[in-house]
């Protein structure tokens, strides 16, 4: 197990996160460790291995997805980071700080105020309203009234719920719902945000609607936030980095790009068959690098496929240009084309 | 015949000779110990005696129309109520009505944190559901003559007698409804950093709040279903009425005061079962029912 490294620019960093649910968690933990499958284990002394050996680093200010099918351990994997569930072995450092070691007072006054949580099944207060939903996470801080209730109204508005502040949560629609569960996590002003499939239980146009709105926040907000979803398209919108979890271990990770163009097992490559490439590839990562003519037509880096296969139509190269406007490259339908169809000259 | 193993004498010997102990050497310092029990009793009788009549029954048609916001519940309370005092009853119905509200006051101040404690420990659970067994099965004149041996006939054995009988419906439903709250809502409380306390007082208890209150009507009735055997040893009220009924073969004084504690039943199960129903409602668990 390597020591964990203190890069600053990590928010959070698990090493070697091993659970077993069970009575006789070490003894199941040793025969796991002797290279046993968690199918063996599980035959052997009736012990549901829930994580095996993950290993990740979550940079700070980025959308990081954990993706996998259920029961392949994404939900347990995101209570570690908050200590809901305890591991069996590993080590979990956020900012900095180990939180394996805290007290059951640090633990409580580190969940008050570093990290917030956005939940599948919303978990709003169904006595209280929305108001007071969002103001939740305040008042546990010890936040005064007047103070908790302009923030909660900041929130509000900010999630497009203004009017709604003194309904009920089940006078409200599931995904009007979820932006209350997503405003009472951003109330929190926490760095991290943990959001445990956050958009699974909505319709999917307001899945869709959800998505955007998000990445607009981090835009703006640059908090750092780990989703965990099943959706291989909703990881691929999100995220700035995804791992695949299966049976509990860290199948791949990396940028959606390469998960896409590279997948590491079949089992990856079963989910990459059926999503949409096209935006899933960035052009940046197929171009051209280098010093070109300047093309009639430019996208900018962070340009999608989609984004440029209209523009074949009138153009044979079309440029990327970084945020200056300074072009850094280039593409042809060609290129696109290859990179869609995964075609690779034998 | 089943065989005599071991002489069981010594050991009835020892529990007698036990129980007259502890009245000779302890009888003052229980009767101490239950003396504030017989002063809430005596307090909530004065109070209610003392009433006129008329207000006792605007305050309860006003209780039973904040339950229910409708007309019906008020006009069944009143109907009762006159019943109650055409037949010339009140006095002993407010006496019944004093006992019963002194023992549900009592098991709720007892009854919840036993509830609470079981909620949040299997063991506790496993060791007190038996006793709970125990209370509502083992016939109540086998611990009755014990108390009154204690206390002496009169009003404490009664209503001791009626807080063993009527607490463990509520204990029950207290546990049941803190263990049935929904778990997403646990959780999400507990990520957010609460503390147990905040838990249990933000989150557990408003949301089980429903289900304890059906056991507080629990309560009520099993504490109506005692009166009889109450009066007995010295409760009077209408109990008393039904006794005296039975004794001189008068049918119609046993019917009527029978009939009475009905009415009392009605009243005070229908109120707390509304109440039970709004709260449901304001909580947003009606629906998901």
């Amino acid at each position: 197990m390597n020591a964990i490294d203190t890069r600053q620019d990590l928010a959070i960093a698990m090493r070697g996160v091993t659970k077993i649910f069970g009575e006789d968690a070490p003894g199941a933990l040793a025969l796991l460790q002797s290279g046993k499958s968690k199918a063996d284990v599980q035959a052997e002394t009736n012990h549901v291995v829930g994580l095996d050996n993950v290993s990740l680093d979550i940079a700070k200010g980025q959308i990081f997805v954990v993706m996998g099918l259920s029961g392949s351990g994404k939900s347990t994997l995101i209570r570690h980071v908050n200590r809901l569930i305890e591991p069996t072995a590993g080590e979990i450092v956020v900012n900095g700080t180990d939180v394996l070691k805290m007290s059951l007072d640090e633990l409580r006054t580190y969940r008050r105020t570093q990290i917030a949580m956005v939940f599948q099944k919303f978990g709003l207060l169904p006595h209280r309203s929305v108001i007071d939903n969002v103001a939740y996470g305040l008042e546990v801080r010890g936040v005064g009234k007047d103070e908790r209730l302009k923030e909660a109204a900041k929130w509000i508005e900010i999630v497009g719920l203004s009017g709604y502040e003194q309904s009920q949560p089940r006078q409200l629609s599931g995904g009007q719902q979820q932006r209350v569960g997503l405003a009472r996590a951003l109330a929190m002003d926490t760095d991290i945000i943990l959001m445990d499939e956050a958009f699974s239980a909505l319709d999917p146009l307001i899945r869709s609607g959800m998505q955007d709105q998000l990445i607009d926040l981090q835009k703006s907000l640059g908090k750092t936030i780990l989703f965990i979803t099943h959706d291989f398209d909703e990881a691929l919108k999100i995220g700035d980095r995804i791992a695949v979890l299966k049976d509990g271990a860290v199948q791949q990770e990396g940028k959606p790009e390469d998960i896409v163009l590279r997948p590491a097992t079949p089992h990856i490559e079963e989910f990459v068959r059926d999503v949409n490439k096209a935006r899933a590839i960035h052009v940046r990562s197929i171009m051209e690098r280098g010093e070109h003519e300047i093309c009639a037509q430019a996208v900018s880096k962070d340009a999608r496929c989609e984004d440029v296969l209209p523009l074949f139509a009138e153009n044979q190269w079309v440029g990327v240009v970084d945020e200056a406007g300074q072009q850094i490259g280039r593409v042809t339908a060609k290129q696109v084309i290859r990179a869609l169809a995964r075609y690779t000259p034998s | 015949m089943f065989p005599e193993l071991i002489d069981t004498r010594p050991l009835r010997r020892a529990v007698d000779d036990g129980l007259n102990w502890v009245v000779r050497n302890w009888g003052g310092e229980f009767e101490a110990a239950a003396y504030p029990l017989l002063m809430l009793l005596k307090a909530i009788e004065d109070l209610l005696i003392a009433t006129p009549w008329w207000l006792i029954m605007a305050v309860l048609v006003t209780i039973a129309w904040l339950a229910t916001r409708s007309w019906k519940l008020p006009v069944i309370v009143l109907a009762s109520l006159l019943f109650l005092g055409v037949m010339d009853l009140w006095e002993d119905a407010m006496t019944t009505m004093a006992l019963m509200i002194a023992a549900t006051l009592t098991a709720i101040i007892l009854a919840i944190p036993v509830g609470v404690w079981m909620s949040r420990s299997l063991n506790v659970r496993k060791a007190i559901t038996p006793l709970l067994d125990l209370m509502q099965t083992l016939p109540s004149f086998v611990y009755l003559i014990p108390t009154v041996m204690i206390f002496g006939p009169g009003k404490i054995p009664a209503l001791i007698a009626t807080i063993v009988y009527a607490s463990p419906p509520l204990v029950r439903l207290t546990d049941l409804g803190l263990r049935s709250v929904d778990p997403a809502v646990m959780e999400a409380s507990r990520a957010f950093g609460t503390n147990p306390h905040q838990r249990l007082l933000g989150v557990q208890i408003p949301l089980a709040l429903p289900t304890i209150l059906a056991g507080v009507n629990q309560t009520t009735m099993m504490a109506l279903s005692m009166v009889v055997i109450a009066s007995m040893i010295g409760a009077g009220g209408l109990g008393y009425q039904v006794l005296q009924g039975i004794g001189r073969l008068e049918v119609s004084r046993g019917l009527f005061a029978g009939l009475g504690i009905v009415a009392l039943a009605i009243i005070f199960d229908r109120v707390t079962q509304s109440f039970g129903k709004q709260l449901q409602g304001r909580i947003g668990l009606a629906e998901a029912r």
